[in-house]
């Protein structure tokens, strides 16, 4: 009896995501919440009729591709930054892609070179400062914020955060580990409060007066423009593009990747040329305020009206490389500690 | 004093075994337990391929702050939780206040509230452009944060506030229903020969309810171990917050895989000391439930404080973070609102509900298992079986893919090999996954109270029933599980509730475009605007409520029942 009961049971949850590899779909690992896909793959399957499916999380979506192996359902990886896509290399997951409309919009520092991951726009890291309490041009690079005049005046996310160890990681390829270490004890030095929250709190700790500086993507100042309850304090900061004259400013991707596995091949490759046209490349630019990796598309908007960043050179590589030296010098100078 | 309920163990093991069917209830325990302790094990056998040895940098750097950090975390949760859930469940059974009826089922109500939403609602409360602080300038016109000290929300205590008041339910549930079955008569005994109230509370009172409040009380700390959501969110940096550097950052899941075993370990000495220290405590209630509890009757300002002592955990608990999400789904219930949510809704309910009937039936299976073979290798099956406990959910969720995928590729192979066509993903990525692992994580909260219900039940019963030819299983349908029913349905309803607010474990094993409450609500606290969700956040925690209320009731029936 309760082996049947069992066995019925066992039947029905299998059978309940009946899904996936059906014709006309396309399955996507992503490490973007779902909601922010939404317009994209909307308008991806009104051109192409194709439907896309999502699973979404921020841990686990590489081991459980790897575990699925052969079988697993996913066709492509999205990612929010370039060092997981570089684990997807490194783990062998992913499988290059070798397409005429994809190396024509998407720039080659911006692709792997065997086509393993496209960017699909970039984000810029930041400097914010308080329009009150900070005159132009008083910061405008990266090193200046191990100064001494910043002392307790400065407030940043986790030091661990990708978008910060991407960031250390480029000050590693430039400066070299040690000096790297220096400065950044440096920052940490100049904390006002122990690293905490997410880049747009730091933006709103500016407005309320408790630090003076901050680091942040930059859309997520645009996003808290486009909302009412935040506007307020994205108004009172102003915006710094570090290091513009010198090596350029900071900047990390969010990528596509084709899996090993890609029962849809055919699809996938559709979604990522459509990802990568002007139609969507504008999507993501309007909605979400970033940079289109497509340098045929003129951003509309607030993306606009930041005018053409000048972005470091620096390969995304080296930057997904340097990432393990990166997080132990966190660790090493303490940077997260009281 | 606590000789007075306790008795020698009168050999609870060779007059039960009838050595052919008893022999079936071992096999199937080993069997259940041997497929619930797979996720655990593969955790433990990733443990052994680190990408690098992670050890001599953690223990340079971040390992001490990480243990200090989450022993004094521990340690606070454990005490607010034992204050709380002791003190209210002791007022609400043992005396008379107005609202007591009431607050029996409202003391559980914060268990309805996930971690990450009380957090959550705490700092949109209490930061800097929060109501609190707002009205604090405009009344002494300070102009900004420079000007005055206010306590931070996001920190160790901040931490160890929030996670208490959502999981002392936990210790009251488990403590009161330990009082309720307590004779009233061992009391007034106590009485009698000269003990104030309080001091039989201490000698008689709580030594006999150990065994339950040390359930509740190592859930409890357990929880807080493998919390991740709520550290991470007011950046305290534990042991988890260590895990999930050296997997997500270092990407080495090996290094993470020896963070978690270590944890583990850690934890089976905690569970296995309780249990040693009072290894010769047995006990069988001699169970005179129709003799009322005479509940003190008390002068007005002492009613007053059980009605403090009761209310604040709730109001701060419950009704604060309910009434907040209830405003900001009002305010944005154009963005909150979707006509996904029935379909959400459903998903949770049915995956929680197949989840807690799932575990019971295990627990029951397990608990019983062990009455009738009570060797020491049926302790730790048990002890095994509930392990899944002592992992964060993520982790755990990487130990189920890994023999989930493992069995269906192999499947799979066999299939093409030998029949030529293929059977792709069977269970993994399928609800079947959720469940299992859901099964695997809570089922030391059934297992954990059928088994500490059942303890209580003395072996005389189970004599009289198979002197008179009935088998064991019979005798459990037949005199156990209707003497249980009242653990059992608030087992079940705590697994239950328990399900609705998992997060980590569904997110990383779910189907395509599957979401739950839980995650739904995740994906908009993830990217730091919550208050577009709301409305869901709040759907879970009044889904929480109903289970509560039908526990609460099923515990209060356990007197009146018998």
């Amino acid at each position: 009896m309760r082996m049947k009961l069992a066995a019925t049971a066992a039947i029905a949850l299998t059978a309940l995501p009946l899904a996936a590899a059906a014709d006309g779909e396309v399955n996507i690992y992503s490490y973007r919440q779902a909601y922010l896909l939404e317009p994209l793959l909307n308008a991806f399957e009104k051109e192409t009729g194709i439907k896309s499916n999502v699973v979404f999380a921020k841990q686990g979506l590489a081991e459980r591709l790897e575990r699925e192996g052969r079988n697993s359902p996913a066709d492509v990886v999205m990612t929010v930054d370039i060092s997981r896509l570089n684990e997807l290399v490194e783990r062998d997951l992913v499988q290059g892609v070798d397409n005429d409309v994809l190396e024509k919009n998407i720039p080659e520092n911006l692709r792997h070179p065997d086509g393993k991951w496209f960017g699909l726009t970039t984000r810029a890291r930041l400097i914010y400062t308080s329009k009150e309490r900070v005159e132009e041009g008083e910061i405008t690079t990266y090193e200046q914020l191990a100064d001494d005049k910043w002392e307790n005046r400065i407030c940043t996310r986790s030091g661990k955060h990708p978008y910060n160890i991407a960031l250390i990681s480029s000050m590693i390829a430039h400066h070299g580990e040690a000096e790297t270490e220096t400065w950044l004890a440096g920052v940490k030095n100049n904390l006002a409060r122990k690293p905490q929250g997410g880049d747009r709190d730091q933006i709103k700790a500016i407005s309320e007066g408790v630090c003076d500086v901050s680091i942040g993507n930059s859309y997520y100042y645009g996003n808290m423009l486009q909302d009412e309850s935040q506007r307020p304090a994205a108004e009172a900061v102003r915006l710094v593009f570090p290091n513009a004259d010198g090596r350029g400013t900071h900047i990390n991707i969010s990528g596509i990747s084709l899996t090993k596995s890609a029962p849809n091949k055919d699809n996938a490759i559709k979604l990522m040329e459509f990802l990568s046209s002007p139609e969507a490349q504008g999507i993501y630019a309007t909605a979400n305020t970033e940079y289109p990796a497509n340098s045929n598309v003129t951003p509309t908007g607030l993306v606009a009206e930041w005018g053409k960043i000048h972005p470091d050179s620096l390969s995304l590589q080296v930057i997904a490389e340097n990432r393990n030296a990166a997080v132990k010098l966190v660790d090493r100078v303490d940077y997260d500690g009281e | 004093m606590s000789e007075a309920a306790t008795s020698v163990n009168p050999g609870l093991t060779q007059p039960l075994l009838a050595k052919r069917t008893s022999r079936r209830w071992l096999f199937s325990a080993i069997l259940t337990t041997a497929i619930v302790a797979l996720p655990v094990l593969s955790v433990i056998f990733l443990a052994f391929f680190p990408d690098e040895n992670i050890w001599p940098h953690l223990l340079e750097t971040t390992l001490p702050r990480y243990l200090v950090t989450t022993l004094k975390l521990m340690i606070g949760v454990g005490a607010i939780t034992l204050v709380i859930g002791l003190s209210t469940a002791w007022a609400v059974t043992m005396c008379e206040f107005p609202g007591r009826k009431f607050f029996e089922w409202a003391m559980l109500l914060p268990f309805a509230v996930p971690a990450y939403v009380i957090a959550y609602v705490y700092t949109s409360l209490l930061d800097y452009a929060g109501p609190v602080q707002v009205a604090l300038r405009d009344l002494f016109g300070w102009a900004n944060a420079a000007d005055y000290w206010f306590p931070e929300i996001r920190s160790l205590e901040g931490a160890t506030l929030m996670i208490g008041l959502v999981l002392y339910p936990y210790v009251y549930l488990l403590a009161r229903a330990a009082f309720l079955e307590q004779s009233p008569s061992l009391f007034a005994v106590s009485r009698s020969l000269g003990h104030s109230a309080l001091s039989t509370f201490f000698k008689v009172v709580l030594p006999i309810a150990r065994p339950a409040v040390a359930v509740g009380l190592s859930l409890v700390l357990m929880e807080t171990l493998n919390d991740f959501g709520t550290v991470d969110f007011f950046a305290v940096q534990t042991l988890t917050a260590g895990l999930f550097d050296t997997w997500m950052n270092l990407g080495n899941l090996g290094g993470a895989a020896q963070i978690a075993t270590t944890m583990l370990v850690f934890v089976v000495i905690l569970v296995t000391l309780e249990r040693y220290s009072r290894r010769r405590q047995q006990q069988f209630a001699a169970r005179d439930n129709r003799d009322p509890i005479r509940r003190f009757t008390m002068s007005f300002p002492r009613q007053l404080i059980c009605v403090a002592v009761c209310a604040v955990p709730v109001i701060l608990g419950f009704v604060i973070p309910g009434v907040t999400l209830g405003v900001y789904a009002w305010e944005y219930f154009d963005e909150s609102w979707n006509p996904d949510f029935v379909h959400n809704t459903f998903n949770s309910l049915f995956l929680s509900g197949t989840a807690a009937l799932t575990t019971l039936l295990i627990g029951v299976t397990l608990a019983y298992s062990r009455r009738l073979h009570n060797t020491r290798g049926m302790q730790v099956l048990m002890r095994l079986s509930s392990l899944g406990y002592a992992m964060p959910g993520a982790v755990l969720a990487v130990g189920v893919i890994v023999p989930l995928a493992g069995f269906d590729n192999w499947l799979d192979s066999l299939m093409r090999d030998y029949f030529g066509f293929s059977t792709g993903l069977l269970l993994s990525g399928s609800a079947f996954a959720i469940v299992f692992a859901y099964t695997v994580r809570f089922l030391a909260v059934s297992a954990g109270s059928v088994e500490s219900a059942l303890q209580k039940i003395t072996p005389s019963m189970d004599m009289a029933s198979r002197s008179l030819g009935n088998s064991p299983g019979k005798t459990l349908v037949k005199v156990h599980l209707p003497m249980l029913r009242g653990t059992l349905i608030t087992a079940a309803l705590v697994v239950f509730v328990d399900c609705m607010k998992e997060l980590p474990a569904t997110l990383i094993l779910r189907p395509f475009n599957f979401e739950t409450l839980a995650t739904y609500v995740y994906q908009f606290a993830s990217d730091e605007r919550l208050y577009h969700s709301a409305l869901p956040a709040l759907i879970i925690v009044l889904a929480g409520i109903v289970p509560i209320i039908l526990m609460s009731r099923s515990i209060s029936n356990t007197r009146s029942m018998a």
